[in-house]
């Protein structure tokens, strides 16, 4: 099966899956792992967990990769006159808000119901004085669904989840636009790496995990990494790209490295093992510092049961958590690539050489 | 060679065919200025059926459909092609660009949408800092035009001019009772025309006059009613419905019009006081045919009207408008049955058009 990297990742953002409500993409996810893998499960909290059994003789160690499934999203906190005031499930600027195209996934009826909608923001006559020019506070935003109030009541319910539905956009220069690419990309970078190592010899086993609820504080990776107990975890999530309006520390080009985080959540031995597979594979990578922590699945994967040591890869993103992220699908074939070569090339005893100087 | 299916029954149906030519004018880009793609449409749509069709300097796509019965009203009736958008201005090189907006677009409403540039619809998208990378002072300002940018991609070069118009990419849908789409001010108007044209009642001449430029100041408008000279005008436009909740819960005493409440008839915008005689005869027109209607609340805003109105010697004029939620956004919000009626209400209305209308003394 040659995996079509693009429909993949376009498949994988057209799926709803705020944390806790990650169903639809798990599905998805699954469909492409199924058959890369020896045994696919799901964890406690939800996260996806597909394993490839390695040639070594046993016990084998065995290495996590794990990429974040769930998105950004809103949950209904009111229902009035048919509109739906709602809040958030992880960070959104409110300032995107306005105009933007959502499902609500109503629950109220026996057979829940997808509803389309568009968050609006009320004319200026209706909301407080400085409703008319200033950003509007997500309190005042609305969600509209074309519906009459009588069958909104009929279809949802408060605490009912609003996922984002902008359409999947194909760009120039071999980018996709579109909502939860962060961190559907990195999944994606996943398979690529799945897919690589099926027809490659690996001694290790390899725990590929899409994670839950990672938006809301690394939740599912924290209790996934005590079910898998790796030996250690490549965690890979996206990176803010150099962009309009601002960029991270690394201001990372689109389609040109794939970052490698270097700070207080990786394990210094395996950033350079990482690094020394990228320069003997040429593959172009960037040091992405986090001087702090790099806000992703690493920093609880880390400190797991007795600790795990942790290696980091970005893929750039520009606008984060906008509905209108841009990738380039480059940088997700050479994250997958480098992951994949990173892992065909581990010894058994590769962990002799992750030590503290 | 015109075609002759004149009638004076007309039953608006929004079926398969309709939906699918109302889908096309809405998804068009056609923002004000080069409104290409919306007159092409225009044009294929009403070949046959017209005797007259001419394209005027400003680009308008004027039709004229002559009755056949004795003592015809010329009456003149107006949709607007154009829409808001915007212009690209800088090419800043790797598939950004800098952009202005043309027409009255609150800059919140472009933060984070899909774009589509040019004749070929490019796509792009406006996008936004990232919320982890701005601070709480950051997010208190908003957003200004100047400040966000178009991004089409890397390694782009060449498939998006400085110069080029462009505009939100948004996809009409059906949703329940409702249509959702962007550009419903005014491709629901010009689609009504073309309905209006093929369906044109035998007692008047039908001067359609689909017009340009209208969201810079009604300017098509003005040349195609020098040109038609017609007896009577009307606009056929979109008019807000802010019919939502208030923040507090008090009541809502400025909706302008409300969804589902019928066709807007204009008493008074901010360019217009609506012809008395008119507003008497859409009145009793939706009442005759039990076509539910309502007053649009008098106020700011203007239609095609405005400038018909003050045509040579004067035209006496009027709008009617289809209610909309969200005007000049991403995607507006309207009701089926709305549309129908707007349609339904003027061309009842045509068919009960005679000249003592305007001179009600000479019914006694």
């Amino acid at each position: 099966m040659k995996l079509d990297l693009k429909q993949h990742l376009k498949d994988m953002i057209s799926a709803a899956g705020p944390s806790g409500y990650e169903d639809p993409i798990r599905e998805i996810i699954r469909a492409a792992w199924q058959p890369l893998a020896d045994e696919v499960r799901v964890n406690n909290l939800g996260s996806l967990v597909a394993i490839r059994r390695g040639e070594g003789a046993e016990p084998r160690p065995s290495v996590m990769i794990a990429a974040h499934m769930d998105a950004i999203g809103l949950m209904v906190t009111g229902i009035d006159e048919g509109f739906l005031r709602f809040t958030q499930i992880g960070g959104v600027d409110p300032r995107i808000l306005p105009g933007q195209m959502v499902t609500v996934h109503g629950t109220n009826a026996d057979v829940p119901r997808e509803l389309p909608g568009m968050v609006v923001m009320p004319p200026a006559g209706l909301l407080p004085k400085d409703g008319k020019s200033g950003p509007l506070p997500q309190k005042y935003l609305l969600v509209d669904t074309g519906l009459l109030p009588d069958e909104v009541k009929q279809f949802v319910r408060v605490g009912d989840v609003i996922s984002f539905a902008t359409e999947p956009m194909e760009l120039a220069g071999d980018c996709v636009s579109g909502h939860t690419l962060d961190n559907r990309a990195s999944v994606a970078a996943v398979t690529v790496a799945l897919e690589m190592l099926s027809r490659r010899k690996h001694l290790w086993d390899v725990m590929a995990v899409a994670t839950s609820q990672e938006e809301v504080g690394g939740i599912g990776a924290m209790v996934d990494a005590v079910a898998i107990k790796p030996d250690f975890a490549i965690v890979i999530d996206v990176t803010f790209a150099k962009a309009p309006g601002g960029a991270g520390i690394g201001n990372f080009e689109l389609g040109k490295v794939t970052p490698v985080t270097w700070g207080s959540c990786n394990h210094p031995a395996l950033h350079s093992a990482m690094l020394a597979t990228a320069e003997e594979y040429e593959i172009s990578i960037a040091k992405d510092f986090a001087p702090t922590g790099s806000g992703t699945d690493a920093w609880d994967i880390q400190v797991a049961e007795a600790g795990v040591p942790v290696v980091e890869l970005g893929i750039p993103l520009r606008y984060m958590h906008t509905p209108v992220e841009v990738v380039s699908l480059k940088d997700v074939r050479r994250a997958g690539r480098l992951m994949a070569e990173f892992i065909a090339g581990l010894s058994l005893d590769f962990m002799k050489t992750v030590i503290w100087e | 060679m015109a075609k002759t299916d004149i009638s004076t029954k007309f039953n608006p149906l929004l079926g398969e065919t309709e939906l699918d030519l109302l889908s096309k004018l809405c998804n068009s880009v056609s923002v004000s200025g080069d409104e290409q793609e919306v007159r092409a449409i225009v044009l294929e749509e009403l070949h046959e059926f017209a005797a007259v069709t001419k394209v005027d300097a400003m680009g308008n796509v004027l039709v004229r459909r002559e009755g056949t019965g004795t003592d015809r009203v010329r009456v003149m009736i107006a949709a607007h092609m154009d829409e808001v958008g915007f212009m690209i201005v800088n090419d800043e090189g790797d598939g950004i660009f800098e952009f202005r907006v043309i027409g009255g677009v609150d800059p919140r409403q472009l933060v984070g949408k899909p774009v589509s540039i040019g004749r070929e619809h490019i796509p792009g998208v406006i996008g936004a800092k990232a919320i982890h990378l701005t601070t709480p002072e950051e997010r208190q300002q908003v957003l200004k035009v100047d400040q966000l940018r178009i991004d089409i991609g890397t390694g782009s070069g060449g498939k998006v001019k400085v110069g080029d118009r462009g505009t939100f990419a948004t996809k009409l849908v059906v949703l329940g009772p409702s249509i959702r789409s962007k550009a419903l001010d005014d491709r629901l108007g010009v689609f009504n025309l073309i309905q209006l044209v093929k369906h044109a009642p035998e007692n008047v001449d039908l001067l359609a006059a689909f017009t340009v430029q209208e969201e810079l100041g009604l300017r098509g408008a003005r040349t195609a009613a020098f040109a038609f000279d017609p007896e009577i005008g009307i606009a056929m436009d979109s008019t807000p419905a802010n019919d939502l909740p208030h923040y507090d819960g008090l009541e809502n005493t400025s909706p302008n019009t409300r969804l589902g409440n019928g066709p807007a008839i204009y008493v008074m915008d901010r360019g217009t006081i609506g012809d008395q005689r008119l507003i008497r005869w859409l009145v009793a027109s939706a009442e005759a045919d039990a076509i539910p209607w309502q007053f649009r609340q008098p106020g700011l805003g203007g239609t095609d009207a405005g400038e018909i109105h003050k045509t040579r010697a004067g035209v006496p004029s009027v709008s009617v408008s289809v209610p909309q939620r969200y005007l000049h956004s991403a995607a507006g919000l309207i009701r089926i049955e709305d549309e129908l009626n707007t349609l339904k209400l003027i061309h009842t209305a045509l068919t009960r058009l005679d000249r003592t209308i305007l001179n009600p003394q000479e019914k006694m």
